[in-house]
């Protein structure tokens, strides 16, 4: 694999090779220190995550790599310069991989066409976050051994989530089954077609799930009109407590951060019997291992 | 310039407005079709003699829509670079877009490109002017001195003209010119921030579509106000299936509308995006193949009158960058003819009626002189080799730009020579400029 670029077109092999990676690391693989010592890692984040940025960076510590930091505020970007410009100029310090979150979907993609060194998605505009689809069937595997026949629920903006994008491509490559919920002018046309269940009615698909994930809401959808209010949402698509009683007892809850807490998720689910929501953060850096090592081989 | 007589001998002649479909002599004397003979003619001892055995004489190709980005963004396109790609892709005259650095809402700015038209002396250029004063929706241009000063349509291309009160007067003052208002069918409120078509591949790719409903709801509201005003409005670039039965029906009932379907829209489906591919992102954007079919039904059965390539050239700078921020529009000019002949060949539409479509069709819409082959008429005509295949090479356009998504395509049929008022400006591949 010579980018990770998104979750879409992997093979099931790929991916569990990856997991398996993971979970060397999981329990401190020894040799790893040594995978990229010398080797210089880029982080261009055009936009913020904190919480990815540096999950990424201890990986890439952990590997005996040097991390470069970009950030893009204030930066040359907002002088004009190119994604390419700025791409290739820091492609010319010498990174072995550039690790790259951007607002528009697809900017990883071009980026990968003009240069030489790997190219890792963090997150490209409503697109895809493939390490975090990876983190979060991580996690799912471990509870579980394999995801073959359980049933994820993923709940809220489909729309403008790469989250749910690069999970659903995940989770079904791994043969599970997604239901993709939320309001209907937040589920866009053709999601059948890359092989999930559709629906409106939470209430109704809730007992089935084996997971359920909550993505969060932004509350600048609110004010596009997506939604009425985020009350309203919270009422129809947030798992409540009442709502986290109809699960089945060993259903797992999932969210990839950060949360509006009360809004998609009640904070009695989120720290709750059913959460998984610490481990998969204290996954994020044993997946983004594997992916340094694989793609900077 | 001294008066040429020129024999084009034993060519396939097609003129779609006279019936004719059969091998003829072409005789062209001061610029204007002289004879047409189903007998061979003797040729006149001052006449230069053509021959076109194998190949077809069509009247010249008039294009409706293209942006030769002069005055403003020469970088992108001159008028002489894009009349050079124009006489290149078999085109005898272009109607150029107003939206221009200034736009074209003053006789100063029609009176430039006229100007650099005559310069660069290969196609005959037709100015389009603005319906508001800087393509800003609020205020009407000064049509009648647009008019005056030659310009054939008005359009602000590129946009709507959100205000329908203003629509509405605009069509209305414009029946004292009678004049065609072309107009670019969206409406803001539905495409939004959408950058392709919504649908499968926009929702796999996390791109914000645009509904068909953005176009089809422009056009219904615009046939409405064509109804009450009986002006006349012509319908650009038409995407999808929704507009297509609206202005069939329209036309139907004997309103003046008349529509232009451009070759991207009628050859390639949304998915051509692919990777991310800025090349195919357009406005409107690329379809569904449910569309693609329409658009070639409308083609076919008369709902659609002209093949328009809506040549629309950026540089790198507009398109090597994250899809979201590119630039919409492809170069058209060149591909035209092979891409309308492609549809032909896979049985869309007859060739009679694909020529009519690049010559008649648009002639008629707009009240142009051209577009058939009767004598008297200006010598306006394309000469093409129908069994040539060549691969379409972006580096090598006529066009200062390269923005295409068919580099790479394998097309058959191809300009051999272009004529314009008797003159020869286009062939084996070279423009001919007349440096005087
Ligand atoms: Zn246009």
């Amino acid at each position: 694999m010579r980018h990770l670029l998104g979750i879409e077109g992997l093979r099931r092999s790929d991916i569990e090779a990856l997991l398996d990676r993971a979970e060397a690391h999981l329990h401190g693989s020894p040799d790893a220190s040594h995978v990229l010592r010398g080797k210089v890692v880029a982080n261009l984040f055009f936009e913020d995550s904190t919480r990815t940025r540096t999950s990424f960076e201890m990986a890439a510590h952990a590997l005996g790599a040097e991390v470069l930091n970009w950030t893009m505020a204030g930066s040359s970007v907002s002088k004009g310069e190119t994604l390419l410009d700025t791409a290739r100029n820091i492609e010319a310090t010498g990174p072995v991989a550039l690790i790259i979150r951007h607002r528009s979907s697809g900017a990883p993609h071009l980026v990968a066409r003009h240069v030489r060194c790997a190219v890792i998605n963090a997150g490209d505009g409503t697109h895809e976050h493939p390490s975090q689809a990876l983190l979060d069937a991580f996690t799912l595997r471990r509870r579980w051994g394999k995801l073959d026949g359980r049933t994820v629920l993923i709940i809220g903006d489909v729309l403008h989530s790469r989250v749910a994008r690069s999970n659903l491509h995940c989770l079904t490559a791994l043969g599970a089954k997604v239901v993709l919920c939320g309001p209907p002018t937040l589920l866009p046309p053709g999601l059948e077609a890359l092989g999930a269940r559709v629906t409106s009615r939470l209430d109704e698909v809730l007992p089935e799930a084996d997971a359920v994930m909550c993505l969060r809401v932004q509350s600048e959808r609110q004010s596009e009109s997506f939604f009425p209010s985020a009350r309203e949402f919270s009422r129809l698509f947030g798992l409540n407590a009442a709502r986290a009683e109809r699960l089945k007892p060993e259903a797992l809850v999932l969210h990839p951060g950060p949360m509006n807490r009360g809004v998609e998720i009640a904070p009695a689910v989120a720290d709750g019997p059913h959460s998984v929501i610490l481990d998969q953060v204290a996954h994020g850096v044993a997946v983004r291992r594997a992916v340094l090592e694989v793609v900077c081989r | 310039m001294k008066p040429t007589t020129v024999l084009l001998r034993r060519g396939r002649v097609i003129d779609p407005r006279h019936g004719v479909d059969g091998v003829r002599d072409v005789l062209v004397r001061d610029g204007r079709v002289a004879e047409v003979s189903e007998a061979p003619l003797e040729a006149p001892p001052d006449a230069q003699v053509v021959d076109a055995q194998g190949r077809w004489v069509l009247p010249g190709f008039i294009d409706l829509h293209v942006h030769l980005r002069e005055p403003g963004e020469e970088g992108k396109e001159t008028v002489l670079t894009g009349s050079r790609s124009a006489v290149a892709g078999g085109f005898t005259a272009v109607v150029a877009m107003p939206n221009t650095k200034p736009v074209n809402d003053s006789v100063l700015v029609t009176e430039y490109v006229k100007a650099k038209a005559r310069e660069a002396g290969l196609c005959r250029v037709y100015l389009a002017g603005a319906i508001t004063k800087g393509l800003q929706g609020e205020e009407m241009a000064e049509m009648g001195a647009l008019v005056a000063a030659g310009c054939v349509c008005i359009t602000d291309d590129g946009r709507p003209v959100m205000n329908a009160g203003l629509m509405r007067r605009a069509l209305q003052y414009a029946t004292q010119f009678d004049l065609p208002v072309m107009v670019h069918e969206e409406d803001l409120t539905l495409s939004g921030k959408g950058v392709m078509h919504e649908g499968p591949t926009s929702t796999r790719l996390g791109l914000i579509g645009i509904p068909p409903s953005a176009e089809v709801a422009m056009v219904a509201r615009d046939l409405v106000l064509l109804e009450e005003t009986r002006g006349r409005l012509h319908v650009a670039h038409v995407s999808c299936e929704g507009s297509v039965r609206l202005i069939r029906e329209a036309k139907r009932r004997g309103l003046r509308v008349t529509a232009e379907a451009t070759p991207h829209h009628f050859t390639l489906e949304d998915e051509a995006v692919g990777d991310y591919d800025t090349h195919a992102r357009m406005n409107p954007p690329l379809r569904t193949r449910h569309d693609v079919l329409a658009v070639r039904e409308a083609l076919a059965d008369g709902t659609i009158d002209a093949i328009a390539t809506d040549h629309a050239p950026h540089g790198v700078l507009e398109k090597q960058v994250e899809f979201d921020k590119a630039w919409n529009g492809v170069v058209g000019l060149e591909t035209a003819l092979g891409l309308t002949l492609a549809a032909v060949r896979e049985g869309a539409l007859s060739l009679t009626r694909a020529v009519a479509l690049l010559s008649d069709g648009p002639a008629k819409a707009f009240g142009l002189p051209g577009g058939h082959l009767a004598v008297g008429a200006p010598a306006d005509i394309t000469v093409v080799e129908p069994d040539v295949e060549w691969t379409v090479d972006a580096t090598r356009f006529f066009s200062r730009s390269r923005n295409t998504p068919f580099h790479g395509r394998r097309l058959t049929g191809r300009v051999a020579q272009t004529w314009v008022g008797g003159r020869l400006v286009f062939e084996n591949g070279q423009t001919k400029e007349s440096r005087s």
